[in-house]
């Protein structure tokens, strides 16, 4: 029944002098959001107010679903546009859209009019008492409650007049782009999806690479990758995945260097390879899906030699959470099942079964003075040989 | 260069299967329980299939009932049995080397409350037939026992079980998945004493989806499925035909050659595993020479998980299977494995290489080039 959707929206409203480029992002996005839904929108702007009108036949639900992974939206509600035709006419839109939204009329309500437009002839609190009236009188089993009202029925008189009474929640944050670009060091675990998830909730685009390491991982593992950085486009719109092969690199180190050392090591080289990327897409930082403590590698002295090799912010959003609320967040956005199928890798091959947890950053730059004769080749070759993939939310 | 080493997975479709399941798929396409002359055609179909196959086994045509697979005629073989003899007792007997598909219904019989024995096997896989005789008695009402082991391709002794069984508990019905060995060795249903026989299509050159269940005549089982009555009740609905006939013309096909068949792919393993052999650290589990199937080789290789030799194989065009998955993610280690007591270590160091009838010696000569070239380079590196 509804042909458009009134999108409310946070934070931008106090952006001041730049607002109109965060509601051109939120636009933009809501835009893409809608591509993967079936049928035609309209997207527009409208005195401090976006709406999404149907053009054409669609799905409820999935119009929903689509909308509520726009980040920047607070709230989505399903609306009924009419024309301002006299009070009368008001009258019976009104009562027409509670008759059809709620068939059981045993609850209570209240009507919540806002006259945004000066010259009607009514003002919001003479349109409360004469709509409550009129629904009281056209469907008795209606109660008025000021207070805790079961349905609140919204009335704006704007060059439209606008009814709704739901609203279901936006996921917050800010739009997508507002905020620059960073790239996600993305695995096909948990945390990273949920990490590239809670920067761009902060309006930064990410782009990302995952590195993989055949034949010690499998191609089902790459595509499980390339799945999840797909159910995360949901969320951050397109990403651009690169795919470093990592086999020579990883090899060479294990042949090198002390073994208890592979894992940080290997990160290093890692960090260095994702900021070559990051320069390239014109990124802002590096995101990771590190917390504090929870492996050997993401302790606070791991996390500094790690660091070292960067020149670029590493921003780790998921810094101070733990396991549980990872998974949270990770079931949420429905990455979850996707980061626990057991596609893992024999890369347990180049994890030490006593790897360092207080790594000195002294004693791995030594270690990594033994990896001087190839290791430049090996970095070039792996970020030439790079696959490029393009991630959209759509399969 | 390709080499396509993994047909105890899945096979290739026969092309003359293929274009007779094309022709029935657009031309013969009628119901085969409609009255009319389509529906006539179909079970013409359907007949000639049963007839095909009835000829392989040497068995009744009426004793042929068509499933999805070896899953399911294992399942409506186990469960069927059971259900229609659970009067006679509460005993079930298999092996410790069943696949899944037999395994699993047995573990859901134990938590109805049945007994189940699994009989061990010695170190080529071979099941001992003294503890089958052992464990057989009066409360035994079903025995499922594979005939070619799909890891390792050992051939268990089926005659001599039945034999067992006759002696010790005649009232028990013997049920044989022979989803490794329909096709590649001689399956005579009643020369070995069988009551139930499960085979797949998709091992012999017909499509997936499609497979049958031997039923020896007046054997009593339950059906797993209720509906429209076809096929006697025992397995209703609407029978898969198109695939239903090209099983028939693949099962013709592999019986037609299947002397020749054997014995060229014999040759394949003998070599295979001669020349295998002599790579450091390799050993070959399972039966020897002709107690093992034709078409199936078991390689351990120290010091190299099976998934990494996998997928270097892969890198080469080589599509082989892994004996069991990477410990890393902590999946069950193969049962047969176990069984036979490989070293731990070899465990996940285990692939499968499986031949079919066009395997060409190129092709295996390849694929050991390829596996003396990756062992001695992936065994460098193992965890520490």
């Amino acid at each position: 029944m509804y042909k458009s959707f009134l999108i409310k929206y946070g934070e931008i409203a106090i952006k001041g002098k730049n607002r109109y480029l965060f509601e051109e992002a939120l636009v933009k996005q809501i835009r893409y959001a809608l591509a993967s839904a079936e049928g035609a929108f309209e997207v527009r702007r409208l005195q401090g107010r976006i709406y999404v009108d149907a053009l054409s036949d669609y799905d409820y639900d999935e119009v929903m679903e689509a909308l509520s992974h726009v980040f920047g939206v607070v709230g989505i509600c399903p609306v009924v546009l009419v024309e301002d035709e006299g009070f009368e006419a008001l009258v019976k839109d009104v009562c027409a859209y509670v008759d059809r939204v709620y068939p059981d009329k045993h609850m209570t309500f209240k009507v919540h009019a806002r006259r945004a437009r000066k010259n009607y002839p009514m003002d919001s609190m003479q349109l409360n008492a004469a709509l409550g009236e009129k629904l009281l009188l056209a469907f008795p089993d209606l109660k008025v409650d000021v207070h805790h009202p079961d349905i609140t029925l919204c009335v704006e008189i704007r060059e439209n007049i606008n009814i709704y009474s739901t609203e279901h929640p936006g996921p917050g944050g800010m739009p997508v782009g507002t905020n620059g670009r960073a790239m996600l060091l993305l695995s096909g675990g948990i945390d990273s999806p949920v990490a590239g998830y809670m920067i761009a909730k902060r309006g930064v685009a990410i782009d990302a690479v995952y590195f993989h390491a055949p034949p010690y991982t499998s191609e089902r593992a790459k595509q499980k990758v390339v799945d999840l950085a797909r159910i995360i486009s949901r969320y951050t719109g397109p990403i651009r995945l690169h795919v470093v092969n990592f086999t020579d690199i990883q090899l060479y180190i294990y042949e090198q260097c002390p073994h208890e050392e592979l894992t940080i090591i290997m990160r290093r080289y890692m960090m260095k390879i994702a900021e070559c990327f990051a320069g390239q897409d014109h990124c802002l930082g590096l995101v990771t899906g590190e917390s504090i403590g929870q492996v050997a590698s993401q302790t606070m002295q791991s996390l500094a030699a790690t660091n070292a090799v960067c020149s670029m912010p590493v921003y780790r959003p998921l810094i101070g959470f733990d396991k549980k609320e990872i998974i949270e967040i990770s079931e949420k956005i429905d990455a979850y099942e996707t980061s626990i199928l057991p596609y893992e890798d024999c890369c347990t091959i180049f994890v030490a079964k006593h790897p360092v947890t207080k790594p000195n950053l002294r004693a791995i730059e030594r270690s990594e003075q033994k990896l001087s004769d190839k290791i430049e080749g090996l970095l070039q070759k792996a970020l030439e040989t790079a696959e490029v993939i393009e991630v959209e939310g759509k399969e | 260069m390709e080499a396509y080493l993994d047909n105890s997975a899945t096979t290739k479709c026969s092309r003359r299967a293929a274009d007779i399941m094309m022709r029935v798929l657009m031309e013969d396409y009628g119901n085969p329980s409609s009255l009319h002359g389509m529906g006539m055609k179909a079970e013409d179909e359907i007949k000639l299939a049963k007839k095909k196959i009835a000829k392989t086994l040497k068995a009744l045509e009426k004793e042929i009932i068509f499933t999805s697979g070896g899953t399911e005629s294992n399942n409506l073989a186990i469960f069927g049995s059971v259900e229609a003899n659970k009067r006679m007792g509460d005993h079930i007997i298999t092996t410790a080397v069943e696949h899944a598909s037999v395994l699993q219904p047995m573990q859901r019989l134990e938590e109805l409350g049945y007994r189940v024995t699994y009989l061990p096997v010695d170190a080529s896989g071979m099941v001992l037939l003294d503890s089958l005789e052992g464990a057989l008695d009066e409360e035994t009402i079903l025995v499922s026992m594979m005939h070619v082991n799909n890891e390792i391709g050992t051939i268990e002794p089926i005659e001599a079980a039945s034999k067992l069984i006759q002696k010790k508990a005649a009232h028990a019905l013997f049920h044989v998945d022979a989803i490794q060995s329909y096709g590649k060795l001689e399956v005579c249903p009643k020369r070995m004493g069988v009551d139930l026989l499960s085979v797949s299509g998709h091992k012999i050159h017909a499509p997936k989806g499609v497979g049958f269940l031997y039923i020896r005549d007046k054997s009593k089982i339950k059906p797993a499925l209720y509906g429209g009555g076809q096929q006697k009740g025992l397995r209703p609905g609407t029978e898969n035909v198109p695939a239903i006939a090209a099983l028939g013309e693949a099962a013709a096909e592999c019986a037609g050659h299947l002397t020749s068949n054997a014995g060229a792919m014999y040759a394949l393993r003998d070599s295979f595993i001669s020349e295998a052999e002599k790579i450091p650290g390799v050993t070959i589990n399972g039966a020897k020479g002709r107690d093992a199937a034709p078409h199936i080789v078991s390689v351990s290789v120290e010091g190299v998980k099976s998934e990494v030799l996998l997928h270097s194989l892969e890198e080469a065009g080589v599509y082989v299977s892994a004996g069991s998955a990477c410990s890393s993610n902590k999946q069950s280690v193969s049962s047969t494995l176990a069984a036979i007591g490989l070293k731990r270590e070899l465990l996940d160091a285990t692939v499968r290489f499986s031949f079919c009838p066009s395997t060409t010696e190129e092709e295996v000569e390849y694929a050991l080039r390829q596996m003396a070239e990756i062992i001695p380079f992936r065994r460098k590196f193992t965890r520490k």
